[in-house]
């Protein structure tokens, strides 16, 4: 093995471990925050809610859960470990917003907290705005075939 | 039995979901926001062609949870006030499912900015 050779082996172990580990760990955290997420769905089932409801309030608590873990500084830690593990459930998008409010407080409350809020839940909402809309215009017109 | 099967795959399809999301920032520098957006939209279109309802059937929470459930909740919405309404339904149908999650992010991320500050950054 000469040393080119060697320096590729390394960078390629160098990226594998990583990956491997930052899936694990996205994996175990993901999979976690959804059973709880599965959990309160129970609880409030059991509460006598019915399942639309309960699923909104299960998404309200993961995102209070969240919002209260981004101000008190926790979030970031967990979320550097979990990586995508925190930031594909809900509570990445609750952790998107408070993150952004509280950052940009000193900017003020109307064009700091108030326009920033929406830096990364902006494009979410929008984008899912648009493809709910484009899915029920052919929906629409499939009806309309169909039907 | 049954409720331990589903946590299991409510474990199992959430936890699929993140690695999928996690091999995507790193193998194609793809960006959270970039993710978050994806997400939505793949799940507005699973639930469109029908696979993602079968999806939430046995991982419940699994699915719901994760960004993609987001836009599974907007697909649905649409189509219920679609069947309703009709043409308006598609743009009154989205954000009215939807609705609690977004202004709950909104109201406790206002709220989180006026208790904390920001830490410096190290």
């Amino acid at each position: 093995m000469n040393e080119k050779e060697y320096s590729e082996y390394v960078q390629g172990r160098a990226k594998k471990s990583p990956i491997l580990k930052n899936c694990a760990f996205a994996f175990l955290f993901g999979g976690l925050i959804c059973t709880i997420g599965q959990a309160l769905n129970d609880l409030y089932t059991y509460f006598g809610f019915e399942k639309e409801i309960s699923g909104t309030l299960v998404s309200i608590t993961l995102i209070f859960i969240a919002c209260l873990l981004t101000g008190i500084g926790v979030f970031d830690n967990i979320a550097k470990i979990a990586g995508a593990g925190t930031l594909v459930p809900i509570t990445g998008f609750a952790n998107a917003v408070a993150s952004q409010a509280v950052d940009t407080k000193s900017e003020g409350y109307i064009m700091g907290v108030g326009a920033k809020i929406f830096t990364i839940a902006g494009p979410v909402i929008l984008y899912a705005t648009l493809s709910g809309a484009i899915y029920g215009v052919i929906y629409y017109i499939i009806t309309l075939i169909g039907g | 039995m049954d409720i331990f099967l589903n946590y299991l795959w409510a474990f199992i399809v959430g936890g699929l979901l993140c690695v999928i999301a996690q091999v995507l920032i790193d193998k194609t520098k793809l960006t959270p926001a970039r993710i978050l957006v994806l997400y939505v939209c793949a799940g507005v279109l699973l639930t469109g062609i029908g696979v993602y309802e079968y999806i939430v059937s046995f991982a419940g929470a699994g699915a719901t949870v994760p960004l993609t459930g987001f836009g599974y909740t907007i697909a649905k919405g649409v189509r219920e006030a679609v069947n309703k309404d009709g043409l308006l339904g598609a743009l009154t149908g989205g954000l009215g499912q939807t609705a609690g999650g977004i202004a709950g992010a909104l109201c406790f991320g206002f709220l989180v900015s006026l208790v904390f500050s920001s830490k410096p950054k190290k």
